[in-house]
């Protein structure tokens, strides 16, 4: 960190035009998430003067949340604590076979498990607002919209409208989930942002989508004991490796979950009011004119999700968005069409809608800004987790992209399947785990695609994209010796 | 006359098998020698060596029920409603593992005829440089010729046969995956990971524990990290008797063990009785019988072990040595393996690649496991300079431990670096859940030359433990709080 007494300089050094007005504010950042917060705090550090501005719209249903974004509130975080809840119910079968005598009747309570991850929650949201508060950030629990040239109004719970002007804006607005369209969407589903603080046990629950989204909450909830249906208009994991997706799709049905393919839901409506209550949803099939009705609890819509850009007046000062998708196109250093307004995070257009990405790109961004830096982030072999029951990561190309890109000829595939040894006494499956690398013939073997099918796949798979990084090649994979006994080894 | 095998392997365990097979790939007569002398207490076991029997196999699968003792706990926070009272019977697990070993020296026995590679259940002794003596059990004696020999008998743990008592009374890990009755109340003095790992899992299946240290543990490990591991052994439940050596063993009527010892810091004798008394004092190279002088194979005089070259070539031509018998290799099953198939490979196959033991990579699978790979701190310290090298490092609170209310105190990772331009990295350690699968991946990183600077730019996979590590910034020389802080 370089502290500048001369902001002038600074600002010519980064080659910006030096302004003379004076604005309330050096840097304005729209949306108080995992892009957000990083570059505010990063910009407080070269003692910028910051405000956040952060305002969570009531979801359909009317459910809110504190400061932190998506990954804090109603993604990662709850997500992987669930996922853990599954997980650990699984380890209770296991642990039965390694010796641990228990009852036979093991039941979960959602409320128990909802209300401590809800807590932890609370202590994020907590802590993000003191970190604020020490680093002199100002906070406005406010939605923030542009009305002009370098200012936006931010309008409060109250409806309490005020002005602030900044010399910069970081919009860093992220996503909400999508809706159908179809009668009774809104007023009877729920999506992942209603499902993480659900005050009732969703029951048999129907699960629209095939994001990882979708699946993996399916996975959850299924671990966790409920009654699951997944229903899919097509392909499973679009984006990812689809030889991977499918294993997932097999293991998750093999366990519990049940899929239906090629339909969509065309109408939501209640048969009974209750928490939870019934719902009775009417299906078309996509390749004709079939139609399916069935009878759930819960319906939980993760189709997709929007980008917040929509509403915030972009139109008034000139900020190019992608039309059809609302994601905004940005250059190399995240900078807008307009030159002092920049985007972080996933209202990007053609990036990973990843928190370790819009983290990394905040703080870069506001160290070019402010520290005459010149580092840009690296959206090169960005490692990623679906935490479905079996977990999968990976990083670089899937074999269809590496295929279409380098010719099939050009690319070698090593793989191979393996049996986690703590799977083997409480006999679990012994061909379900799997590992491929997908490696560049041309360029010395270079690894350009590294996937692991199996447990704790996110820990296996930060070390592998480090050294993908680092130029891995399948020589130094081969000379490198494993450690034993553990399925990163393989 | 011409000998009967092109290769013959003293010693069917993970070094032994590994070149064994390689060698049958590339259509060469191979015969393979295995042989269990019972231990004291009367184990034996079947095809596979230590790591199958004794070692990384039922060690880790008795660690993972320990670790899924935890699970039920942690299983109750996540909304999990188990009556109480949950306890751990021994019989089920051992049972369990014993019948998986078993399954595993059975799979062996089928791979090597697959291979067409010829199994001996002998004891070998040598009575020239080309031509091995077995006995079988029941005292058959037949003669092998092989044109290579490659010897990989391992090592057996040590007693200390000066202590009165603990060779009739005492048992080691080569007894304790095979017991069929609970060890009970335990006691397991000198501290290398073996006995911390079993001390680790018999805590955690529930049962009375004490470890018992003359100077340091995880001697040759990182020394910060490994009072981390002990520290988190004792607030997980074992007890540790620190600076204190046993000076003799006696059994009561009762037949639970009486233990003497004398406490340094005191200077006081004191005595406690136990069910088990468990040593693990280290390892012998398992040499004695194989009749080494005759050919003349030198061994180091102070470790029994065999010396051998870059090409794992003993001081006599064609006679070779892999795994935990060689001089100065790290006792790691996948060191064995691999350096018993590259030399199948130049053996046979006309490779000239050399085995490369820098940078190897292992886990200590203890409570709270801990990876690591390359330079340990006093290492690099020792070798580099403390001016020359940058140390930076974190104190992490794995997500599933919130929830669980588990305490992290001791989750911890450190990142030695050189401190020069690059800033390439020597050594990385990490204390945690599921060490070993996080450092593997990283290993990789090191063996490719890796730098700070480059595991800065990789971006982390979000929420795991590994992430921790592509975020270190603080270093020790800065003396600033390392510990995480949210998002």
């Amino acid at each position: 960190a370089h502290k500048e007494d001369n902001p002038q300089k600074l600002l010519d050094m980064n080659r910006h035009t030096p302004v003379p007005h004076s604005y309330d504010y050096d840097l304005i950042v729209i949306g108080g998430g995992s892009g957000g917060l990083a570059a505010a705090k990063e910009a407080a550090k070269y003692e910028k003067k910051v405000m956040v501005l952060d305002f969570v719209t009531p979801t359909p249903l009317g459910n809110s949340w504190g400061l932190g974004g998506t990954c804090v509130n109603v993604g990662c975080i709850p997500k992987k604590l669930m996922h853990q809840g599954a997980l650990l119910g699984q380890a209770l079968q296991d642990s039965r076979k390694f010796g641990w005598q228990f009852t036979e009747e093991v039941k979960h309570n959602w409320m128990t498990m909802t209300e401590s991850v809800q807590n932890y929650i609370g202590s994020l949201n907590w802590g993000y607002r003191v970190a604020l508060r020490e680093k002199k950030i100002t906070f406005e629990n406010a939605y923030g919209e542009f009305v002009g040239p370098h200012t936006i109004k931010a309008t409060n719970k109250r409806g309490v409208e005020k002005l602030y002007t900044a010399e910069r804006f970081l919009i860093a607005t992220g996503e909400r989930p999508r809706y159908l369209g179809i009668p009774g969407d809104k007023e009877y589903c729920i999506s992942s942002d209603d499902l993480f603080s659900l005050p009732y046990c969703p029951g048999k629950t129907l699960v629209v989508g095939a994001s990882y989204v979708a699946l993996e909450c399916a996975g959850f909830l299924a671990g966790l004991g409920l009654d699951v249906t997944v229903m899919v208009r097509s392909i499973l994991l679009r984006g990812f490796d689809q030889d991977i997706a499918n294993k997932i799709g097999e293991y998750m049905q093999e366990h519990g979950v049940s899929f239906i393919r090629e339909f969509v839901p065309i109408k939501v409506e209640q048969i009974e009011e209750g928490t939870p209550g019934r719902l009775k949803v009417t299906a078309k099939s996509t390749k004709g004119n079939q139609i399916i009705e069935g009878e759930y609890n819960t319906v939980l819509l993760a189709i997709g999700r929007d980008a917040c850009t929509r509403k915030i007046g972009l139109d008034k000062v000139g900020v190019k968005i992608n039309e059809k998708t609302g994601k905004i196109p940005v250059n190399d250093e995240e900078q807008t069409n307009v030159p002092y307004i920049y985007a972080v995070g996933d209202i990007l257009q053609d990036t990973l809608e990843l928190t370790p990405l819009a983290i990394q790109a905040g703080r870069l961004l506001v160290q070019r800004l402010y520290a005459g830096s010149t580092s840009k982030c690296d959206y090169v072999n960005v490692p990623t987790t679906v935490f479905t029951p079996l977990e999968y990561g990976a990083c670089g190309y899937s074999e269809e992209a590496a295929v279409e890109k380098f010719g099939e000829e050009n690319i070698e595939v090593y793989h191979s399947h393996f049996w986690p040894l703590e799977w083997t006494v409480p006999s679990r499956d012994n061909n379900k785990c799997y590992a491929k690398i997908i490696c560049n013939i041309q360029d010395n073997e270079r690894v350009i695609g590294f996937h692991v099918l199996g447990p704790n796949a996110g820990e296996i798979t930060q070390g592998f994209a480090a050294a993908i990084k680092c130029g891995l090649t399948k020589e130094q994979l081969d000379s490198t010796i494993g450690i034993h006994p553990v399925c990163a080894e393989v | 006359g011409k000998n009967e095998y092109d290769l013959l392997v003293i010693g069917g365990g993970s070094g032994g098998l590994a070149c064994a097979k390689e060698a049958a790939r590339f259509g060469r007569k191979v015969a393979v020698l295995d042989y269990v002398e019972p231990s004291p207490q009367g184990t034996k076991w079947g095809l596979g060596g230590t790591c199958v029997n004794v070692g990384c196999i039922p060690k880790k699968l008795m660690h993972q029920a320990a670790l899924l003792g935890s699970a039920v706990k942690d299983a109750q926070h996540y909304g999990w409603n188990i009556a109480q009272p949950v306890h751990h019977t021994w019989s089920v697990m051992a049972q369990a593992v014993q019948n998986y070993v078993k399954s595993l020296n059975w799979g062996h026995r089928v791979q090597l005829q697959d291979k067409k590679v010829k199994y001996f259940n002998m004891k070998g002794r040598f009575s020239d440089p080309h031509t091995i003596h077995g006995l079988t059990k029941a005292g058959k004696e037949t003669v092998v010729t092989a044109e290579n020999i490659v010897i990989a008998t391992g090592g057996r743990p040590k007693y200390p046969t000066h202590i009165a008592g603990a060779l009739e009374y005492g048992i080691t890990s080569d007894d304790l995956f095979w017991l069929k009755e609970s060890p009970g109340k335990t006691l397991t003095p000198f501290v290398f990971n073996v006995s911390l790992e079993c001390a680790g899992f018999l805590t955690g299946i529930g049962l009375d524990t004490t470890v018992m240290m003359r100077s340091i543990p995880l001697r040759g490990f990182d020394q910060q990290m490994a009072s981390l591991v002990t520290e988190h052994m004792e607030s997980y439940g074992t007890k540790f008797l620190k600076r204190c050596f046993p000076t003799k063993v006696e059994k009561l009527e009762s037949n639970r063990l009486q233990v003497t010892w004398l406490n340094t810091d005191l200077g006081t004798e004191e005595t406690d009785s136990f069910d088990t008394v468990m040593w693990a004092i280290g390892r012998d190279p398992d040499t004695e019988t194989l009749n080494l002088e005759t050919v003349g194979v030198k061994t180091n005089s102070e470790t029994g072990k065999i010396i051998v070259d870059a090409s794992e070539a003993t001081s006599v031509p064609h006679i070779y040595a892999v795994g935990d018998i060689t001089e100065g290799r790290p006792e790691l099953t996948p060191t064995a393996i691999a350096a018993g198939k590259l030399l199948a490979q130049r053996l046979f196959g006309q490779s000239s690649e050399l085995m490369d033991y820098d940078n190897v990579p292992t886990t200590v699978f203890t409570p709270l496991e801990y990876g690591c790979v390359g330079l340990s701190e006093e290492a690099a310290v020792q070798c580099y300079g403390s001016d020359n090298i940058e140390v930076y490092h974190a104190y992490y609170k794995p997500l599933e431990f919130t929830v669980a209310e588990r305490d992290a105190t001791q989750c911890y990772m450190k990142m030695v670096c050189l401190r020069e331009r690059e800033q390439r990295i020597l050594g990385l350690h990490f204390i945690g859940p599921n060490a070993g699968e996080v450092t593997q991946g990283f290993a990789l990183g090191i063996k490719c030359g890796a730098t700070y600077p480059q595991l800065l730019k990789t971006i982390g996979i979000h929420p795991t433990c590994a992430e921790e590590i592509t975020k270190l910034h603080i270093t020790k020389r800065s003396g600033l709080d390392a510990t995480v802080t949210g998002c």
